[in-house]
C-alpha cells in the first residue's frame, strides 16, 4: 500500500498511578480512512485519543502527525471530546461554543472577529443548527449539543478529526446526520478517528477499525479484520455479533 | 460625607470588583472551596512577610502571601493525585495546617508584632484611611486604596488579554489543551490572581469575608444570565451594591463594616434566588405547576380523542369520578383547554375541536419520537416542551 500515514503511534504507554491504561501501542493510521476505535469499558480508548492530542502525558512512546510531533501540527487536528466532559450549564451560546474551534488558529491573546464568526455560522449551518445559534447551551437537547461539538470541530478546518463517542446519547436522526458529515469529511480526503461503542454499526459506518483493550489487538480494514476472532480477543468472552458484511 | 467615609467606600468598591472577576471563574470552575483554603493559608505568608518588612502593605508581604496561596493549591492537588483522598478532604487537610502555622507564628511573637488574629480574620476597613501613602511629603491617599487599585488594574488587564483563554479552559479544558492554550497555565494564573486579590482585600475585609466577595456576587449573577461577560459585569455590580449599602448599614447600626457588607451580599443572593426569572425558586415552582397541568391537559385530550363515540366518557362529571382528579385540577385543565380553543362543551359533554385534535397528535408524536423541530413553536406557549 502506498498510502500516506496520517497518525503514527509508536510504543505508546500511558499509566494512571502506575497502573498501565495503555500498554505499548503501535498504530499507523493511513490518511483518508474513517476509523472506529472499539473495545470494552476501561480499554483506554479515550486515553489513546487524549494522549495523541497532548492532553495526557504518556510515560513512554511517541506520536507523530504527518511525521512531525503533535505540538507542531495542532492546526491539522480537530477534537470532539465526550459530551459529558463539559458543564452544559456554562453561561454561553451555541455560536460561542462553535467559535471556540477558531481559538487554536488565533493563538494567545488575539480575539475572534468577523472572519471567525462567519466560519462558525457556516459550520452551524452544515450541522443544521443555524436556527439555534443564540440558544443557551443548556437549552439544547443531547443530540443538538453533540451537533454543536461537531460544528466546533468542523470550524477548525483540520485534516484529521478525533471524536470521542460522538453518537452517545443522541437520537437516530442525529446519528444519521453525524455519520453523513463524517462520510463527507472522508470523501474530502480527511482522516476521521472515532471512539465507537455500537459494534453493530461498525461495518456500515466505518472502513477501518482498531481493536483496543489496554493493548492493541488488531487494526486494519473493516472488511478484513472485523470478525468474531478479533472481537473475542478484545472483549474476552466468546463474542458473536450478527454482522452482515 | 467626610473624606474618610468616601475613601472607605471607594476601597470597598475596588475590593468588590477585584474579587468578583476571579470569583466568577472560580464559581464556574466549581472551585469556591479553594478560595476558602487560599484565604486562610495565606496567613503564614503574611506573617513571615510582616516579620521581614514590618509593613502590612509591602509588596514583599503580598508576594509571600500569594506564594503561600498558590502553594495551597499545589499541595491540595498533590494530595489529591495520590488517589488516597478526594479533593474536599485534601483541601480540609491543607489549609488548617498552613493557617495554624501562621497562628503559632503570631502567638510566638505576639509581643513584638502589631498583628492580631481578629484583624486578619475580619479586617479593619474603618482604619484603612489612617494608613496613608506619603511620597516626598505629599499625601497620596490611603495605602490600601493604592494596593487594591493596583491589583484591580492588573486583574482587568489580564482579563481583557486572556478572556478567550480563560473561557475555553473553564468550559472545556480538554479542548484548550488540544488547541495549545495551556489550561494548566490558566489554572495557576487564576489561582495566583485569586491569591494576590485575597491578600490585597484581606486588609480591608479580612480573610474570611473576602470569600463572600469572591463567591456570592458571582453565584448571584450566575442565576440571572446566560452570558459570561454579563455574568462578570453583574457580579461586579452586586459586589459594589453590597459594599456601599453594607457600609451605610454598618454606619446606621454602629456594627462591623465587613459583617454588614457580607450580610447584604447574602440578602441580595436570597432575593435573586427566590425571584430570578428563569432559575429562581418561585419561577421553577411555577413552571413545575404549569407542566403538571399541561400533562393533565394532554391526558385529558387523549382521553377525549380515544372516546369520540362514547358521550358517557366525555361527560364533565366523569372527569371528576373516572379519571379521578381533584375538582380544582380538573377545573384548571378544562379552563386551559377552553382558553386555547381545544375543546367545546355542550350540555356538559366535552368534545375535541380540530385544533385540539391537531395539538394532541403533535404532542404525542413529540413525546414518542422526541423530535424537537416540530414543537419549536409550541415551546413559547407551553412549558411542557421546554425540557
Amino acid at each position: 500500500m502506498e498510502e500516506k500515514i496520517a497518525v503514527q503511534i509508536d510504543d505508546l504507554t500511558v499509566a494512571y498511578n502506575y497502573k498501565p491504561v495503555l500498554w505499548d501501542i503501535d498504530l499507523a493510521i493511513p490518511e483518508g480512512v474513517l476509523m472506529a476505535i472499539v473495545g470494552p469499558n476501561g480499554a483506554g480508548k479515550s486515553t489513546l485519543i487524549k494522549s495523541v492530542l497532548d492532553i495526557i502525558k504518556p510515560i513512554a512512546g511517541s506520536v507523530k502527525i504527518y511525521d512531525k510531533p503533535y505540538q507542531k501540527q495542532r492546526s491539522l487536528v480537530a477534537y470532539v471530546p465526550q459530551k459529558g466532559s463539559v458543564d452544559w450549564d456554562f453561561p454561553t451560546t451555541a455560536l460561542d461554543v462553535v467559535m471556540m474551534g477558531t481559538y487554536g488558529s488565533l493563538g494567545w491573546i488575539k480575539r475572534p472577529g468577523q472572519k471567525q464568526k462567519k466560519a462558525a455560522l457556516e459550520a452551524l449551518e452544515k450541522v443544521g443548527m443555524l436556527a439555534f445559534k443564540s440558544r443557551q447551551i443548556s437549552q439544547l437537547s443531547g443530540g443538538q449539543q453533540q451537533r454543536i461539538f461537531l460544528a466546533r470541530a468542523l470550524v477548525q478546518n483540520a485534516s484529521i478529526y478525533f471524536m470521542d463517542e460522538p453518537f452517545q446519547g443522541v437520537d437516530a436522526t442525529t446519528e444519521k446526520a453525524i455519520i453523513n458529515i463524517l462520510k463527507e469529511l472522508r470523501k474530502a480526503g480527511k482522516t476521521v478517528i472515532v471512539v465507537h461503542h455500537d459494534l453493530q454499526t461498525v461495518p456500515e459506518y466505518f472502513d477501518w477499525v482498531t481493536f483496543l483493550n489496554v493493548k492493541k489487538i488488531a487494526t486494519g480494514p473493516v472488511k478484513d479484520i472485523f470478525n468474531d476472532d478479533n472481537l473475542t480477543k478484545t472483549y474476552g468472552i466468546n463474542y458473536k455479533v450478527s454482522v452482515q458484511q | 460625607m467626610s473624606s474618610a467615609q468616601i475613601e472607605i467606600q471607594l476601597i470597598a468598591c475596588l475590593v468588590a470588583i477585584a474579587c468578583a472577576i476571579p470569583g466568577t471563574f472560580l464559581v464556574l470552575r466549581k472551585m469556591a472551596l479553594i478560595t476558602d483554603a487560599i484565604s486562610h493559608s495565606i496567613l503564614p505568608g503574611i506573617v513571615i512577610g510582616f516579620f521581614i518588612t514590618h509593613d502590612l502593605s509591602s509588596p514583599l508581604l503580598i508576594f509571600l502571601a500569594a506564594l503561600s496561596g498558590v502553594l495551597t493549591v499545589v499541595l491540595v492537588e498533590f494530595i489529591q493525585k495520590t488517589g488516597l483522598v478526594k479533593e474536599d478532604t485534601a483541601i480540609g487537610l491543607v489549609f488548617p495546617a498552613l493557617f495554624s502555622i501562621g497562628v503559632i507564628m503570631i502567638a510566638q511573637n505576639a509581643n513584638d508584632v502589631h498583628l492580631d488574629i481578629d484583624a486578619v480574620l475580619l479586617g479593619e476597613l474603618a482604619f484603612a484611611p489612617f494608613d496613608r501613602l506619603i511620597i516626598q511629603g505629599m499625601d497620596m491617599g490611603p495605602k490600601s486604596l493604592w494596593i487594591i487599585g493596583t491589583i484591580l488594574f492588573s486583574t482587568i488587564l489580564l482579563l481583557f488579554a486572556f478572556f478567550k483563554e480563560l473561557k475555553v479552559s473553564t468550559f472545556d479544558a480538554g479542548l484548550a489543551a488540544a488547541l495549545g492554550l495551556s489550561p494548566v497555565v490558566m489554572h495557576y494564573g487564576l489561582m495566583t490572581v485569586a491569591s494576590i486579590t485575597t491578600v490585597g482585600a484581606f486588609d480591608a475585609v479580612g480573610a474570611i469575608l473576602v470569600i463572600a466577595f469572591m463567591i456570592a456576587p458571582a453565584a448571584t449573577a450566575y442565576l440571572l444570565t446566560n452570558d459570561l461577560k454579563k455574568m462578570i459585569l453583574l457580579a461586579c455590580i452586586f459586589g459594589i451594591t453590597a459594599a456601599i449599602s453594607g457600609y451605610w448599614l454598618a454606619h446606621g447600626l454602629d456594627a462591623s463594616i465587613s459583617g454588614s457588607m457580607t450580610t447584604i451580599l447574602g440578602i441580595i443572593f436570597l432575593i435573586v434566588y427566590l425571584f430570578a426569572p428563569n432559575r429562581g425558586y418561585f419561577s421553577v415552582l411555577y413552571r413545575q405547576r404549569q407542566q403538571r397541568i399541561e400533562v393533565s391537559l394532554l391526558t385529558f385530550l387523549l382521553h377525549l380523542g380515544n372516546h369520540v363515540d362514547d358521550e358517557n366518557e366525555r361527560h364533565v362529571k366523569h372527569l371528576n369520578d373516572h379519571i379521578n382528579w381533584q375538582k380544582v385540577r380538573s377545573k384548571s385543565v378544562l379552563d386551559l383547554a377552553l382558553k386555547n380553543n381545544m375543546i367545546t362543551i355542550k350540555n356538559d359533554i366535552v368534545s375535541l375541536t380540530e385544533k385540539g385534535q391537531h395539538f394532541t397528535k403533535e404532542a404525542i408524536d413529540y413525546i414518542i419520537t422526541n423530535k424537537n423541530s416540530e414543537i419549536e413553536k409550541m415551546k413559547d406557549r407551553f412549558f411542557l416542551f421546554r425540557g
